[in-house]
């Protein structure tokens, strides 16, 4: 039994497992547990990898490189702390009445199953089981959504059902038109011409122009729909907001990251076919459209949830921006961002849930004086927001001072359009956080029962990436860079 | 020209032309039972294409495909959708089309627009079907025009698998049918997607009272909009907000 | 020559005997019609009874009646007429198909239409002007859906007169067209509306306030209403034979010889028999529709000629 079989076979056997014992008071500890095994199996994997290279299993149906083996240990961690937070979180639900032990069950169950739809479509080799797992992934979540059965949370669900559906669906259509391009220049006899190692691969050559641009359109509008670039991005607020707490962070900082893998790899396949880059340049008008419009609507927001949805809105259009430039530098602060952003926004949303808790509403406005009733996820919430507004010494800051300094090579006058957005997005955030942090609390206004560690160990490594990226990450990063760019970083 | 085909091939021309009947008349039909059978027909008919296509081409899997397409899309689909119809209550409710022949216009549009699109396929195939790829890419467009015109959640659940159906449909006639593995996962999604669909179908009814879908419309950016309520201090789980 | 006058004088034979049997294929229909209402029917040749009974009457006119009032059921029958003698009934090759191709079929159906419009106006009467109105709604409608029939029909075909794409697709045996099955429906339900039969009009009908064609003749008699009923019936069997020999041209004589339009002559009238007792079931089974409903119907009609013509251009073109 390889690594990567344990890595994916625990989390399903792990739904099932759930879906019978998940309401009990141990429930929640046996999803940490099985988060648990499922990281270390996974950081094995990572450990292997980096020291035997590239690793394709049995048949070929997984493929393990070097830009997706991070993605894999990161998504397992951050699944393992949001199952930590999660085991307290929703016990207090349930003491509330909120959800009941039917749904806890469906809960649980769907975690596991969820991340392992993301764990298969970050490892798949096959292009049409990527997209198997993209639309498994929407599925499996979309119930947990509307776990709460208010009708907001219901709207949202379904709207969030439709939009991906219908967007997934166009990308299924992209799948096609590469599979049938495919078969044009390697002939139909050989069953293996959907794996990506075989269409990446040397002897492939130039996949005709005209269809594969047309496939790029099609899969860039669906898996950009999952991504949230705008203007495909309507379902993204309402279903991050309206789910529980620990639904919001692992969707906010893991399927988004998994998406745009998706649309990566198969921006890589197309690059080696069309002579120009208009792969890039749909990216990045894509990227910037998103990271601006994401910019300015976080103002207007006053669900304390929905300000950090397009926050991440944001930062998914900022590195959907960078890999659409290209070059080593912007690709490499693209994956230092997908990092970082997935830890930070994870964290501030578990912070979240706690302040929502404490002042028992999700309403901006309502929301004061955190840090003088609970000084932890008031820092917390201060420290995270800073992070993820892009202040050093966090890797934020790192990552999107590579892709400036790559802008300003590559397209200096985009520059300005970022760094005003930069602007704005920190003055959306800012100016809500301020009174929510720092105001004046409302009477009766008592701590709740927090556990900070998760938070405390996110910004840690955040902060730690800032400071200096440790050297087997940073060959990590390298090693993406040159597979994606095709351009050594030195 | 088509008189130079086998009879086979004409047939698959046949058929994927009644394919194109059924979606325009999905698009014309306001009434939810007859939505429902004719997307049966639509799916049978799409089998029947598959099996044409599998003697045609020699790919023995296509079989295997056609016989799955039967069993959901044909039985399991329609019986599930007319079970919870029936459930509901709202098997004689049919909507009012704002303007039926404007929409059915647009469906011709959109095969004119399918046809532009897949010229660069169409040059490039040698297969015997390469014809019949515009038409399933409009099936798939007309599909999604259905989901977004109609306003009952029943004619958007048609719309989608319909979309479904255009796309397996374009999998079967531009490479003769994807790997049968990747055929059984999409399968099982559309499978599990039917069943969620059935289990929203009771959320929605439970929380509006109406499968009207211009109904959800508490969450939008207007600033004097419903203002969010409390979120947290929903009423226990039993009762209705 | 001679060969060119014995085809003349077959056109001229197919001519007459379309016109004459043109009331035939009217009792048929009335005949099966009644056995499947259960009734009595009355013998097939009935119509030429009613004809030859109007033929004997004595014409009323009114005092305002002008020339055109007059004159229009001639009008009529001759352009009736004109279309029967380009429509092949029992062979094709006939020198009459060169005087008009099918575009100008529907432009004399649009003729005789206009002037028994006008002649609906011209007594001045209510009836007459709702019928003239509503029948050329109705027209507006259809003839773009019929148009659209008849260029799917004549692209595959690449010509547009009617004795030579009939052979064409005689010649080119059986073929499975999408776009043929499509312009089938498409001038099925055209001919229904034209003909004014169910569901858009009610021939039968006593109700002025229900009738579309009929009120527009409502003040003829004697003569002038024989020689319009003819007409009717001659339209009738003009758009059977159409669909006859676009649809299903297998028998239709190629040469003059005697067998073959002794054969020809039995499948024709197989072929019509066969349509009449379609029709009569489609008007048993469908009531007819309101006024307002029959621009939906048309509708339909035209969208179906529309896909015919798109499955003609993207599925069977192209090589």
């Amino acid at each position: 039994m390889t690594l990567l079989e344990i890595t994916l076979l625990t989390p399903l056997l792990g739904g099932l497992v759930l879906a019978f014992v998940g309401h009990r008071p141990f429930g929640g500890w046996i999803n940490v547990a099985i988060c648990a095994v499922t990281f270390g199996a996974s950081l094995a994997m990572a450990l292997d990898v980096f020291a035997h290279g590239p690793h394709l299993s049995r048949g070929r149906m997984f493929y393990i490189d070097a830009f997706n083996v991070y993605l894999v240990a990161l998504t397992a961690f951050v699944g393992m702390t949001s199952a930590i937070f999660s085991r307290p979180y929703m016990r207090h639900e349930v003491e509330r009445g909120r959800v009941t032990a039917l749904r806890l069950r469906l809960y649980h169950s769907m975690y596991q199953c969820f991340i392992f739809t993301m764990l298969l479509a970050l490892s798949a080799n096959n292009l049409g089981i990527l997209w198997v797992a993209m639309e498994a992934a929407t599925l499996s979540t979309v119930l947990l959504v509307s776990l709460y059965r208010t009708p907001e949370a219901i709207e949202a669900a379904w709207k969030y059902f439709i939009l991906c559906g219908v967007g997934i669906a166009q990308a299924l259509f992209g799948t096609v038109l590469v599979y049938f391009a495919a078969e044009q220049k390697l002939g139909a006899e050989r069953d293996d011409i959907m794996l990506w190692t075989v269409l990446h691969g040397a002897q492939v050559g130039a996949l005709d122009p005209a269809v594969i641009t047309l496939a790029f359109v099609f899969l860039l509008v669906g898996y950009g729909t999952k991504v949230g670039l705008v203007p495909l991005h309507s379902w993204l607020p309402d279903a991050h907001s309206e789910g529980p707490t620990p639904m919001s962070a692992v969707l906010s900082g893991l399927l988004l990251n998994v998406a745009l893998y998706a649309l990566v790899r198969v921006k890589m396949l197309v690059d080696a076919s069309l002579q120009t880059n208009l792969a890039g340049h749909l990216m990045m008008g894509f990227g910037l459209l998103s990271f601006t419009v994401a910019g300015l609507f976080l103002h207007r927001q006053h669900d304390i949830k929905r300000m950090y949805s397009y926050s991440s809105i944001e930062h998914m259009g900022l590195m959907t921006f960078a890999f659409g430039m290209g070059g080593p530098l912007a690709t490499y602060g693209a994956l230092l961002h997908m990092t970082v952003h997935s830890l930070t926004k994870s964290a501030i949303f578990v912070t979240v849930g706690h302040a929502s808790q404490l002042a028992g509403t999700q309403r901006i406005d309502k929301i004061r004086g955190l840090i003088r009733t609970q000084p932890a996820i008031g820092w917390g919430l201060l420290i995270g927001t800073v992070a993820i507004a892009g202040f050093p010494p966090f890797g934020v800051f790192i990552s999107e001072f590579l892709l400036l300094m790559a802008t300003m090579k590559a397209w200096p006058w985009l520059a300005i359009p970022l760094l005003v957005g930069l602007g704005v997005a920190f003055a959306g955030l800012f100016r809500h956080l301020q009174p929510m942090v720092f105001g004046e609390p409302p009477p009766g206004q008592k701590p709740v029962e927090a556990n900070m560690l998760p938070v405390a160990v996110h910004l840690f490594l955040v902060l730690w990436l800032g400071l200096s990226i440790p050297a087997f990450l940073s060959g990590w990063f390298e090693q993406a860079t040159l597979l994606i760019s095709g351009v050594s970083l030195r | 020209m088509l008189a130079e085909l086998s009879l086979f091939s004409q047939a698959i021309i046949l058929f994927a032309a009644l394919v194109l009947l059924t979606s325009f008349i999905m698009l014309g039909q306001m009434r939810t039972m007859p939505l429902i059978f004719t997307f049966a027909w639509q799916g049978l008919l799409l089998a029947v294409v598959t099996v044409l296509v599998a003697h045609v081409s020699k790919h023995p899997h296509l079989y295997v495909s056609a016989a799955l397409t039967v069993g959901l899309k044909v039985v399991l689909i329609p019986w599930l959708l007319h079970r919870l119809s029936v459930q509901l209550n709202m098997q004689y409710d049919s909507e009012e089309l704002a303007h039926p022949s404007l929409l059915l216009l647009g469906g011709a549009a959109l095969v004119i627009f399918s046809y532009y699109v897949s010229l660069p396929i169409v040059h490039l195939s040698g297969l015997a079907t390469r014809n019949t790829i515009a038409v399933s890419i409009a099936v798939e467009l007309i599909g999604m025009l259905l989901m977004i015109v109609r306003r009952t959640a029943v004619a958007q659940v048609i719309g989608f698998m319909s979309m479904e159906n255009g796309l397996f449909f374009s999998a079967v006639v531009s490479t003769y049918g994807m790997p049968l593995i990747v055929e059984l996962g999409v399968a099982f999604d559309v499978l599990v997607a039917a069943i969620l669909f059935g289990v929203f179908f009771i959320h929605l009814r439970d929380s509006l009272d109406s499968l009207d879908v211009n109904r959800l419309n508490r969450l939008s950016e207007a600033d004097d909009a419903v203002p969010l309520p409390e979120t947290i201090s929903a009423p226990p789980t039993g009762t209705h907000s | 020559m001679d060969s060119q006058l014995i085809a003349w004088a077959h056109a001229a034979v197919q001519a007459l005997l379309f016109v004459a049997a043109a009331p035939l294929l009217t009792g048929w229909v009335n005949r099966v019609k009644c056995h499947l209402q259960n009734r009595a029917a009355a013998p097939v040749w009935q119509p030429y009874r009613d004809l030859a009974k109007l033929l004997r009457k004595r014409m009323v006119l009114a005092e305002n009646a002008s020339w055109l009032f007059r004159d229009v059921p001639y009008i009529v029958f001759g352009a009736m007429l004109l279309a029967a003698a380009v429509v092949p009934l029992v062979a094709v090759r006939l020198p009459t198909a060169a005087i008009a191709d099918v575009i100008v079929l529907v432009g004399f159906f649009a003729l005789a239409r206009f002037f028994t419009a006008l002649a609906g106006l011209d007594i001045g009467t209510a009836f007459g002007g709702m019928g003239a109105s509503r029948e050329m709604m109705v027209s507006a409608l259809a003839e773009p859906a019929m148009l659209m029939a008849v260029f799917t029909l004549s692209m595959t075909a690449a010509t547009t007169n009617l004795s030579i794409a009939t052979e064409y697709i005689l010649q080119a045996g059986l073929v499975l067209r999408p776009s043929f099955l499509f312009a089938l429906l498409g001038l099925a339900m055209v001919a229904v509306a034209e003909c004014s039969r169910i569901p858009v009009d009610n021939p039968a009908t006593h109700l002025e306030l229900t009738m579309l064609h009929e009120a527009m003749i409502l003040e003829y008699s004697g003569r002038y209403l024989a020689l319009i009923e003819w007409a009717s019936q001659i339209k009738l069997m003009i758009y059977a034979v159409l669909i006859v020999d676009f649809f299903f041209p297998w028998g239709i004589a190629r040469d003059f010889s005697p067998a073959a339009l002794a054969i020809s002559a039995v499948a024709v009238t197989a072929k019509l028999m066969l349509l009449g007792v379609v029709l009569v079931a489609w008007e048993t089974v469908l009531a007819k529709k309101r006024l307002f409903r029959v621009p939906q119907f048309l509708g339909s009609a035209f969208l179906l000629s529309l896909l015919g013509m798109l499955s003609h251009v993207v599925l069977e073109t192209g090589g």
